[in-house]
């Protein structure tokens, strides 16, 4: 059973020590506490350069989703979890362009579009 | 052992292609693992509609006058502590332990309830106030994603019930450890969804 799974790959999240897997869990719920109040406490401070708390807050959030992924999805890129870390990373890089892309288009097409009063004394 | 090792040994020469059907558990998490991704994508278009209209207030009130982060925590450690305790529950079934299986699972079952409260409290104060989702195209987007998050946290909710109804009566054979496995994954990536949405809706309102 067991080295079948290993010949054939794991599906994500399953690991068969229980006890490295209780361990896994307050492991990660260490971290995620602490990187939560971290980002709580980022964005009602004053103790940071104001422009740079977004920049902050996404570090803190990648972070904490990397965690997540680890610690309590189990996923790795150990050789058994090829498939699953495949996946994954297709899925950030899909991830990647729908946000980073419509941003950009969406802020382009703001730019160049023409002011609101013009336009309407072209239509008339 | 000797057999242990041999086998060991030969699942590395032999080709992937050669060893035939994978197990069912594998197969199963795999493609459920590919659903959660696809999930995710659609948070993602969701995510940057929310980017690109979080500023279209249309003269109503911003993300920063009209959320409360108190609240926000609140929900943030429910959310945290029910992936925490399904995690718990989850090597609870693969261990085959009904005894310690249900506890976890009702806890998770009532972080997750006080959630959605939570949520519906705070959806059910801005429809009060007259900022609902026909307020402005920033009040729309909103509404959409951490609605279709809601959506997802109940949908969720009503799954656990199943399982537990299922334990209960099928007791833990090998397809409903499979079903509480997917279960399980589900309630994790939900969670990974909420870090985005209180990192870039909540403390990253303007």
């Amino acid at each position: 059973m067991n080295y079948q799974s290993n010949a054939q790959g794991k599906g994500p999240g399953i690991t068969e020590h229980r006890r490295i897997r209780r361990r896994s869990y307050l492991i990660g719920l260490f971290y995620a506490v602490i990187l939560t109040l971290a980002s709580f406490w980022a964005s009602s401070t004053d103790l940071i350069y104001a422009p740079g708390v977004p920049i902050l807050l996404a570090v803190l959030a990648i972070a904490q989703m990397g965690v997540h992924l680890v610690f309590f999805l189990h996923i790795s890129s150990a050789p058994d979890q090829t498939n699953n870390f495949l996946a994954l990373a297709f899925g950030i890089f899909i991830v990647g362009l729908v946000v980073f892309g419509s941003m950009m288009i969406m802020a382009n097409l703001n730019h160049a579009m023409m002011p609101m009063d013009q336009l309407m004394q072209m239509q008339r | 052992m000797n057999v242990m090792t041999e086998t060991a040994a030969a699942a590395k020469t032999i080709p992937l292609s050669m060893r035939g059907p994978a197990p069912v558990q594998a197969v199963v998490g795999y493609g459920f693992w590919l659903f959660l991704l696809s999930d995710i994508i659609i948070f993602s278009a969701l995510f940057a509609a929310y980017a690109v209209l979080s500023g279209e207030t249309d003269g109503g009130p911003s993300g920063a006058a009209l959320f409360d982060k108190t609240h926000v925590f609140y929900e943030t450690a429910c959310l945290l502590a029910s992936s925490v305790t399904c995690g718990f529950a989850t090597l609870a079934v693969q261990q085959r332990s009904m005894l310690t299986a249900f506890p976890w699972m009702t806890a998770t079952l009532v972080l997750g309830a006080v959630f959605l409260c939570l949520e519906r409290a705070e959806f059910a104060h801005m429809l009060a106030t007259g900022n609902g989702p026909a307020r402005s195209a920033f009040l729309s987007a909103f509404f959409t994603l951490v609605g279709a998050h809601g959506l997802h946290v109940a949908v969720g909710l009503f799954w656990l019930v199943i399982m537990v109804l299922q334990i209960a009566t099928l007791g833990l054979r090998p397809m409903v450890r499979r079903r509480f496995f997917c279960f399980s994954l589900f309630w994790h990536a939900l969670d990974i969804v909420w870090i985005g949405v209180f990192t870039i809706v909540y403390l990253g309102a303007r």
